[in-house]
């Protein structure tokens, strides 16, 4: 009996001097839209991290890219969501951060290596708390199929005159599909066309300030004038380009049926993987030769933590490695497309990558319009923008009339600071 | 003792059918009658569980921007009930007709066939019918085109004038099976001798169906309708997988269940609502409720039945 007694104490001692080890190991799960990069994820990022912190296990799971955000709050709200939340910029991440869902990460060992600029899509709006590391911003411009270029004789054009006299020549020769885009999706009409071609037009960041601030309107020329242009593209997109979806449009340029396609570097990867022809990339065309150009650079992907998280021990190691210069060489040269926000400059092998990234030294660098601050309420002036963008290239609606009605529903809850 | 012996034997509380039922309506009140009611007290509560009486009803109907999307939702919603009532139940009768005619052969095998879409999941159903009509891809505008009608080809899921149609039709295709097997089932109970007696008195073909058999299964055709009145007024899936969350092109194919959806989980930037999603799945509980309130006192009461 007594010896039980020993035994039982001594197997206890053993159990508690063992604890600190068992809690090292833990299994933290990340959530994320980002479905595509899965094979990135378990390939290259989480073996890296997990040879340098043993005892820390990482589970990638994402969610489809437009049931993330509502399947993510459904579960924070449940007590299911993973340890590690994948931030989408600005609001829905304050909102998940107001509602106490995601960790403040202001001590967080690395957050110094951002600028605020870098941060601010994932800062409150004083800027005093960071809730979410920033992993990668995407630049919008066009791809082009080089192999089609050279066929119909066009050169990469840098004015919009250019661009519609390069688009009549493939129309006129009749191979390629000018512009390969649909508007099925709806968001590619405004992801891509309107938030891509638009800094040209409003000045990037300072028409995108003046319209928070309430001294620009979407009625004004600088919002209107993008729409003006997508409602040309209409003749120059593919035969029932109507019930085109997102896929169908990346599909008909890698195939190499289509000539230019209207997106992000977020698809390098996935097209030098399908594509059979050099491609090249050029930025939205200004409007006359010389003018300053602007590009949307958005700060498109952050990550933060869990604040019910059950191992956040694990969970701050892991986003403190997400910090650091590793993986910010890791990411950006396992997912060309996504650039690195850290202010160490980041050595990327991918041409296409290279050529977005030379943009920055170029042009102004702005992000998506409707994302800060102006789609808090409802209407919700980005998933309006969708709407709007894709009536007007379908010639449903004009272009003053998509900027009033945009303005009125903007209007109808949001009272610019100070006016 | 007579009277001991004749006096009625006290029949012991009978406990077995109260445990027997249990499990079925425990599952039942825990998946089902909670979260309808809690839905329901939910609609007289703010986002932040602060009450508003009616305030939510009142936000619904009397905002602009929502009213217009709910009425549009309703409206489209009318539309894809009345394409199925015009459209799938009256072809289901037919089928079920032919099927019940006992010369026909092959019987099994036609039945298989046309209720083989009705155990496909929406997303397969979605996804294929988008791939069939894509205007990239899709084999509809080559084979209108192999026998001279390319011209009619249209991106008809991506055209507001057609999309709700088309995916009513779509939805059609894949339900008829449903009213084919109730009334089928309900033809097939049709004694004999009735039909042999119309036969001596001269009703043969399409009169017997029509004098005959049409009246005899019109209650199988009422159950079959107030399905179909349920069933559309709660569609969701199919929108959602061929187009989206948004009901594109221009919210021309919203029924009460996308703008639920939208409402209550957030889409894209838009974060959900719990308070005004709870009204929408109010009133669409209300508006079914009437629906089958007013089919069982208004119709069903009035419909002969005849002993067979």
């Amino acid at each position: 009996m007594r010896l039980t007694k020993h035994l039982l104490l001594a197997s206890t001692a053993i159990a508690l001097a063992a604890a600190p080890a068992f809690a090292q190991d833990a299994t933290i799960t990340i959530e994320s839209w980002r479905t595509d990069d899965l094979t990135v994820w378990q390939d290259k990022i989480i073996p890296a991290f997990e040879a340098a912190n043993p005892g820390i296990k990482v589970v990638f799971s994402p969610t489809a890219p437009t049931e993330y955000n509502a399947a993510l709050n459904a579960k924070l709200e449940g007590g299911s969501a993973g340890d590690i939340i994948t931030c989408r910029p600005f609001d829905a991440s304050l909102e998940l951060y107001n509602k106490g869902h995601l960790a403040s990460l202001n001590d967080l060992p690395g957050m110094d290596g951002f600028s605020p600029v870098a941060k601010a899509a994932w800062s409150t709006d004083d800027q005093a708390t960071t809730f979410c590391v920033p992993m990668g911003a995407v630049i919008h411009g066009f791809f082009y199929n080089k192999e089609a270029f050279e066929a119909v004789g066009a050169t990469v054009p840098a004015t919009v005159d250019e661009f519609f006299a390069v688009l009549d020549k493939f129309k006129a020769d009749g191979t390629y599909i000018p512009l390969a885009m649909g508007t099925n999706d709806q968001w590619e009409a405004a992801t891509m066309g309107y938030n891509n071609i638009g800094p040209n037009y409003w000045k990037g960041e300072e028409g995108r300030l003046a319209l928070i601030a309430g001294t620009q309107k979407l009625t004004d020329e600088g919002w209107v004038a993008p729409y003006r242009q997508l409602a040309r593209w209409k003749d120059y997109l593919g035969d029932g380009f109507e019930a085109q979806t997102y896929s169908d449009s990346q599909n008909l340029f890698t195939l190499g049926r289509a000539a230019i396609y209207p997106t992000g570097s977020w698809e390098i990867a996935g097209f030098e993987a399908n594509a059979a022809f050099p491609m090249g990339v050029f930025p939205p065309p200004v409007q006359n030769a010389g003018d300053t150009c602007y590009i949307s650079d958005h700060t498109d992907i952050g990550i933060g933590m869990n604040a019910k998280s059950a191992n956040p021990d694990a969970a701050r190691t892991f986003l403190s490695w997400v910090a650091s210069a590793e993986f910010g060489t890791i990411f950006a040269n396992a997912l060309p497309g996504f650039f690195s926000l850290s202010d160490t400059p980041v050595k990327m092998e991918d041409p296409l990558a290279q050529e977005f990234v030379s943009w920055r030294d170029k042009c102004e660098s702005s992000i998506r319009s409707t994302y800060a601050i102006l789609s808090r309420g409802t209407p919700n002036l980005e998933n309006e923008t969708w709407n709007a963008s894709v009536q007007v290239i379908k010639g449903a609606e004009t272009p003053e009339a998509a900027g009033a009605r945009l303005q009125a529903g903007l209007e109808s809850w949001y009272k610019p600071a100070g006016m | 003792m007579a009277s001991d012996d004749i006096a009625p034997v006290k029949k012991p509380f009978r406990w077995h059918i109260l445990v027997f039922l249990l499990p079925a309506t425990a599952v039942y009140t825990v998946v089902m009658i909670f979260p309808l009611l809690s839905t329901l007290y939910q609609a007289f509560f703010s986002q932040t569980w602060a009450f508003v009486g009616l305030g939510n009803f009142e936000q619904l109907f009397g905002d602009p921007r929502l009213s217009a999307s709910f009425w549009n939702a309703l409206r489209n919603n009318v539309w894809f009930f009345i394409i199925h009532m015009l459209v799938q139940n009256p072809i289901g009768i037919l089928l079920a007709a032919l099927l019940s005619n006992p010369r026909l052969r092959l019987r099994g095998f036609y039945r298989t066939v046309f209720f083989i879409p009705t155990i496909l999941s929406f997303v397969i159903v979605g996804f294929v019918w988008k791939l069939i009509l894509s205007p990239t891809w899709g084999v509809t505008s080559g084979m209108l085109k192999s026998i001279g009608l390319g011209f009619l080809f249209q991106p008809w899921l991506g055209k507001e004038e057609y999309a709700l149609t088309t995916l009513a039709l779509i939805s059609n295709w894949q339900f008829i099976g449903i009213p084919m097997m109730l009334i089928y089932a309900a033809l097939l109970s049709i004694p004999d001798e009735v039909l042999e007696a119309a036969e001596c008195d001269g009703i043969t073909g399409w009169s017997q169906f029509w004098k005959i058999q049409l009246p005899l299964v019109l209650p199988a055709i009422g159950i079959v309708s107030i399905l179909t009145f349920v069933g559309n007024f709660n569609a969701f899936d199919l929108v959602y997988a061929a187009q989206g969350a948004q009901a594109g092109p221009n919210f021309s194919t919203d029924l009460l269940g996308t703008l639920l959806y939208r409402t209550f989980f957030g889409y894209q930037l838009q974060l959900g609502d719990r308070a005004l999603g709870s009204t929408i799945a109010a009133v669409m509980f209300l508006i079914i409720l009437a629906g089958v309130c007013i089919y069982l006192f208004g119709i069903q009461t009035r419909l002969r039945r005849y002993q067979m």
